[in-house]
């Protein structure tokens, strides 16, 4: 028995291990919808995130001499599914694998495991892809039910095919089977010389189909409904507050909202910023990973419009498409200055 | 701007009404409704010579002394100090150490009375029926006497908190019957039976501390109280100018600041104390207690406990004797076997866990609680890293940020531990409960607050040292030149001096020849 331990003597019963499956369950109506656009190639891709990133963890903990039971604490697990959510369908299988290790090794472990990264594993894993292999992050696939293509993705064999050997296995052509993101599109378009308006409308693009994830985009990225659903549900759960994504999307949409008025024809407008890209993933799920943004209400406010701030800003001046990864990563670097600054006022001390 | 922002952030972050985070832990009220029994008289009884917060009593009675109940047989040393009284009549059989509520195990000096089983009463203090026309002094002295400490829990002698100070008159006393520990109803309960004494014992404090209006604060899990309490204050033409406040139930609302908080919306500022914002706080059961003393002549030789918990066979509140073994008490409501039992004393929350059942019920003893080992356990499995959820943060009711006030802590960063605050941390547990990867934060911060007391005594020791020796380099200087100053005088005075120079020179050096050597 032990000794002295020190009150309370009583324990509300949340474990990591019940966070990170909230999160896991959060996730599935995105994970569903990215099955049902992109068939057996999101099921491939999702398991063999999960898959190895649990296997390189495990390897990980062994080397470090820790139990292995901590593979339960399902973070590893998550951190899979988070990657394989931001993946575009089109990469191949050892991409997805050594984004997994990118995840767990550089992103987790080598800062000392679970809760000392100072980065999102998952994003900094899909930065360092996105770098690393800029077309094979960037080709996008013609989902399912959005238009004619020319691989089957709810064919098994067809799809498994694809994920192991990759399109030439098929003997398909990359421009048969992918098509332009809209931020993709509208950047492509800018550089042209082509408006925002026209741009969208040779896009023939749809707000409703936007919403709903009837577009091009990572498999887990494209449908706003679906991530809405999941991120309600981690705030009515408790498992993030409203500071955030609140924060972050208010941002993103004042910036869009203010500079499309002013020059609609430069800027996109607010709701395509907001439907488009990664923006609801990473603000409800990503900026919120606990480990690597602030603990203070304030600190995460400042860090949301520091987030919405970036991420506006790269999409709209930088060279990539889509800047929601950036700004997240960016600013993770800014956490502990920012809760350093940030802390609340505490109890008896000044104040009204 | 910042600051707008800050204060902003934090009114959004702050629950719609009362004070900043808090928990509802599961109630487990087991007694609620109970009616108050008495714990049968015991052969023998133990009281501690410590039971309050301040210096320990020494005691005026010795081995053979026959007592009364409530005769007083150690009396208070020091102003933070109130006197101990016999819980029953009996002679006095030993005086030595004794194993005492504390979780270490740790003894204390106890005064061991053998009962005599008539449990006849000292009644040599008068009773005050006439209190409202005395002054604050002489009831605040027959409280003093009378051994009255804080029963909520805190054990604070109650004396020092009855002042009239001129520069913070006290308008308003909080009675606190907001009880938010799990398991516990002994105040619940008193205040559904003896109202009209807790009443009368209101009167009483606020007479004596002038103040003009008065709060009964109860959680909304007690509205039976509640409605006892109205209807007591609706036959009670004294007290005009009280009020029953009924608050939303959570954790730790019965902590003093907080409640004020909660009442009046005013902050007690670090470092001070509620009548600087014009408050002070009772808890129910001090109140009755006070009323006891004033009204009856009464000295505090028993309180209310609730006996409870998951492993209590027949849990109950109880009225016990002060001096009762643990052991006692719970075998009168079924408990014997202590095998695979963990006993608390408090509540689970800010309670403290005890090694063995032979220690006596003392003054702070407001539950006894047995639990299953398993259950106390699995609040403590094996400590996880932070994975900064912030949950801690918006469970704490002094709005500190614990997670990093624990890495801090741990690190042994205590400057920086105390630039979180660590010193308004009230040891609540509230961030302990909520922690999903099962921190001690508490136990971190007890290190530290321990760690840093420590480390200040050290630096004032070194610090005296130096002053001293200073102040003896200086003695030295002085005396030095006083003696240096003595001689030239005396040589000046005996030589004709024609040279003054040459003179002054040799002087110095047989100076410092002297006092090398």
């Amino acid at each position: 028995m032990s000794l002295a331990i020190s009150s309370p003597h009583a324990h509300g019963g949340d474990t990591i291990r019940m966070t990170m499956l909230t999160v896991i369950i959060a996730l599935l109506p995105a994970a569903m919808v990215s099955v049902y656009l992109f068939g057996w190639l999101a099921v491939f891709l999702i398991v063999a995130c999960m898959l190895s990133c649990l296997l390189t963890e495990a390897v990980c903990l062994r080397m470090m001499g820790r139990p292995l039971k901590t593979l339960l604490d399902n973070s590893a697990a998550l951190t899979g599914l988070f990657l394989a959510l931001t993946l575009p369908a089109s990469i191949p299988w050892w991409m997805a694998v050594l984004g997994s290790v990118f995840a767990i090794v550089l992103g987790k472990q080598v800062y000392g495991g679970l809760g000392y990264n100072l980065f999102n594993p998952a994003l900094s894993a899909r930065v360092i892809l996105l770098i690393s292999f800029p077309l094979g992050m960037t080709s996008w696939l013609i989902p399912m039910h959005v238009g004619p293509s020319a691989l089957n993705m709810y064919d098994f064999s067809a799809a498994l095919a694809f994920f192991l050997h990759g399109p030439e296995a098929l003997k398909l052509g990359l421009d048969a089977i992918t098509m332009a993101s809209p931020l993709g599109h509208v950047k492509t378009e800018w550089t042209q010389g082509i408006g925002v308006a026209e741009a969208l409308n040779s896009y023939h693009y749809s707000y409703l189909d936007a919403f709903l994830g009837r577009e091009a985009g990572s498999i887990g990225e494209t449908s706003a409904l679906a991530l809405l659903i999941g991120g309600i549900y981690l705030l009515a759960r408790h498992t993030i507050t409203w500071h955030i994504p609140f924060a972050y999307i208010g941002t993103v949409l004042l910036l869009a909202a203010v500079f499309s008025v002013i020059s609609p024809e430069h800027y996109s407008p607010p709701m395509f910023h907001l439907f488009a890209g990664g923006l609801i993933l990473c603000a409800f799920f990503m900026a919120t990973d606990p480990v690597s943004s602030p603990v203070t209400p304030l600190g995460q406010i400042v860090f949301g419009i520091g987030c919405g701030v970036l991420t506006w800003a790269i999409r709209t001046f930088g060279g990539y498409p889509e800047g929601a990864m950036f700004a997240v990563v960016l600013m993770n670097c800014a956490v502990p200055l920012i809760d350093h600054y940030c802390r609340p006022r505490a109890y008896g001390h000044g104040g009204s | 701007m910042p600051a707008m922002l800050r204060t902003l952030a934090q009114k959004l972050g702050m629950m719609a009404h009362g004070f900043h985070g808090g928990v509802h832990p599961h109630e487990r009220k087991l007694t609620a409704g109970m009616p108050i029994e008495d714990c049968p008289l015991a052969p023998l009884y133990i009281v501690p010579l410590k039971q309050h917060i301040g210096e320990a009593c020494t005691p005026l009675v010795a081995v053979g002394d026959k007592v009364l109940r409530g005769q007083k047989i150690a009396r208070a040393e020091g102003y933070v100090s109130v006197p101990l009284h016999a819980p029953t009549s009996g002679t006095v059989v030993k005086i030595e150490e004794h194993p005492v509520v504390h979780p270490s195990g740790m003894s204390m000096p106890c005064v061991f009375i053998e009962a005599d089983g008539l449990d006849e009463e000292d009644h040599s203090l008068e009773r005050m029926t006439n209190w409202r026309d005395l002054d604050a002094a002489v009831l605040r002295e027959r409280v003093r006497m009378c051994g009255i400490a804080g029963l909520g829990g805190a054990v604070f002698p109650t004396f020092i908190k009855l002042v009239q100070d001129k520069k913070n008159p006290i308008q308003t006393l909080v009675l606190n019957g907001i009880e938010c520990e799990p398991y516990l109803t002994n105040d619940h309960q008193m205040m559904l039976e003896q109202a009209e004494e807790v009443l009368q014992g209101m009167a009483i404090i606020m007479h004596m501390v002038g103040a003009e209006s008065g709060i009964i604060a109860i959680e909304d899990n007690k509205s039976d109280a509640a409605r006892v309490m109205r209807q007591a204050l609706a036959e009670n033409s004294e007290l005009a100018h009280v009020h029953v406040a009924v608050l939303p139930t959570r954790y730790p609302q019965g902590s003093e600041k907080q409640l004020i908080y909660s009442l009046t919306g005013k902050e007690v500022p670090a470092g001070k104390l509620p009548l600087h914002v014009g408050v002070i706080c009772q808890n129910v059961g001090t109140a009755k207690a006070i009323r006891d003393a004033v009204l009856l002549g009464k000295p505090l030789t028993e309180r209310l406990v609730t006996v409870s918990g998951d492993a209590m066979p027949r849990p109950a509140n109880l009225r016990v004797r002060l001096g009762l073994t643990l052991r006692y008490v719970f075998a009168q409501r079924g408990l014997e076997d202590f095998e695979n039992i963990q006993i608390l004393h408090g509540g689970p929350m800010m309670g403290e866990r005890l090694r063995i059942p032979d220690v006596p019920v003392i003054k702070s003893s407001i539950g006894l609680l047995a639990m299953h080992q398993d259950t106390v356990m699995q609040a403590h499995p094996a400590e996880q890293p932070c994975i900064r959820c912030g949950h801690c943060s918006q469970a704490c009711p002094a709005a500190l940020v614990p997670n990093l006030m624990a890495d801090h802590c741990r690190n042994e960063q205590f400057d920086k531990a105390e630039a979180y605050n660590l010193f308004d941390c009230i040891e609540c547990g509230a961030c302990s409960y909520v922690c999903p990867s099962n921190i001690p934060l508490v136990q971190y911060f007890r290190y530290g607050k321990g760690q840093i007391a420590q480390l200040r005594r050290e630096h004032d020791f070194a610090e005296a040292s130096r002053q001293r020796f200073d102040a003896r380099d200086a003695r030295l200087a002085r005396e030095k030149a006083e003696k240096a100053a003595r001689r030239s005088r005396v040589r000046k005075e005996l030589a004709p001096a024609p040279d003054k120079d040459t003179t002054t020179k040799v002087e110095k050096s047989t100076n410092d020849k002297a006092e090398e050597s």
